[in-house]
């Protein structure tokens, strides 16, 4: 069974590597292995509500320099991420299952200047990048489900212009 | 002073930025998932719509730990919210707090002004343009770009790609034209 499943897999997804937060696990997760995620998520929004990354003030403080919060947490994100992934590459720390840690090289394409642009222009409006979309809605902002909806058909209607957009 | 009073208070962010860095190599060690979340959105495209457009016939099921990953998000919001809300009243720049009054924003009690956030306004121009076109904006310009704050700026220049530097500078440049110019002329239609 192993084997088929890797098989379909493997074949005829060529988009595959285009996907910003690819799973690299070869072995299949079953339905309790991907609790763990949802595990890692709950922390990851409590965090997000807890240092008010999803406050849309903190947003409009961030794109006015009225404040180094919103610079700080993303900048030492970077820091602490940059360093997991030296520590990870130069020691070749395995994964729980035994795998080998995957990393994509990403390829330059317009879309990340125009497609860039666009997100920036929505990210001053709504006050959320996606992650912080969920937190809000979780926090009792139940308005937000509107901007969730519109961002989904925003991504729907992406992939159907995809092949008429400068890429 | 407890801890837990210590928990309910704003975390800084020397605290949340690492536990948000950190994020990184504990999917890639439990299970080699690269940090991302707006391909979530293309996820439930696939799953819900896919109306047969190339771009979304994969196999979602694959990327089924993304999903999870975002109702984990959303459950820690609820929890944050319900059981760790700030004693203290929010805090915001006081410069900030007097630009957005000469745009007609009063309420700087909670997160989110209720001037733009109260549910009466879905139907309104205002629901329009803050939720409706916003959020377009944001799943439209994330899938374009590849990716969002977390698989660009985060993930990507954690493992220093120029690619997500450039989309990262785009990111914030267009944040900068929305508020400084935009706003203002945004607001005045209500």
């Amino acid at each position: 069974m192993a084997t088929n499943q890797t098989n379909t897999n493997t074949v005829s997804f060529p988009e595959h590597l285009v996907c910003d937060a690819p799973n690299d696990m070869v072995k299949r997760e079953s339905t309790l292995g991907n609790l763990k995620y949802l595990v890692v998520g709950v922390m990851f929004g409590i965090v997000f509500v807890k240092a008010e990354i999803i406050s849309w003030f903190r947003i409009q403080e961030m794109f006015r320099l009225h404040s180094f919060h919103m610079y700080g947490v993303i900048g030492s994100a970077v820091v602490v991420g940059m360093i997991s992934v030296f520590l990870i590459k130069k020691f070749n720390i395995k994964t729980l299952a035994g795998e080998t840690v995957q990393f994509h090289p990403k390829k330059f394409m317009r879309g990340q200047i125009y497609g860039g642009l666009l997100f920036g222009l929505g990210w001053g409006i709504t006050g959320a990048c996606p992650g912080p979309l969920f937190a809000q809605i979780g926090s009792g902002y139940v308005a937000v489900i509107v901007t969730l909806l519109s961002a989904i058909a925003g991504t729907w209607t992406y992939g159907l212009l995809k092949d008429r957009l400068p890429n | 002073m407890e801890l837990i009073e210590l928990i309910k208070k704003p975390w800084p962010w020397y605290v949340a930025g690492p536990l948000i860095g950190l994020t990184v190599p504990t999917l890639l060690l439990i299970g080699n998932k690269s940090f991302g979340i707006s391909s979530s959105l293309r996820h439930i495209c696939a799953a819900c719509f896919p109306a047969n457009i190339s771009f979304f016939k994969y196999d979602w099921k694959k990327e089924i730990w993304n999903l999870f990953f975002v109702v984990g998000v959303l459950v820690g919001g609820f929890l944050a919210t319900q059981f760790l809300e700030n004693p203290d009243d929010f805090v915001i720049s006081e410069k900030t707090i007097a630009a957005l009054r000469e745009l007609g924003i009063q309420d700087f009690k909670g997160l989110m002004p209720a001037d733009l956030f109260a549910l009466e306004n879905i139907l309104s121009l205002k629901g329009f343009i803050f939720f409706v076109f916003g959020g377009f904006l944001v799943g439209f310009g994330t899938r374009w770009a590849g990716g969002c704050t977390s698989g660009h700026a985060i993930m990507g220049l954690s493992t220093l790609q120029l690619p997500s530097l450039i989309a990262t500078c785009c990111f914030m440049i267009g944040g900068f034209v929305m508020v400084q110019v935009l706003l203002p002329f945004i607001f005045k239609l209500f």
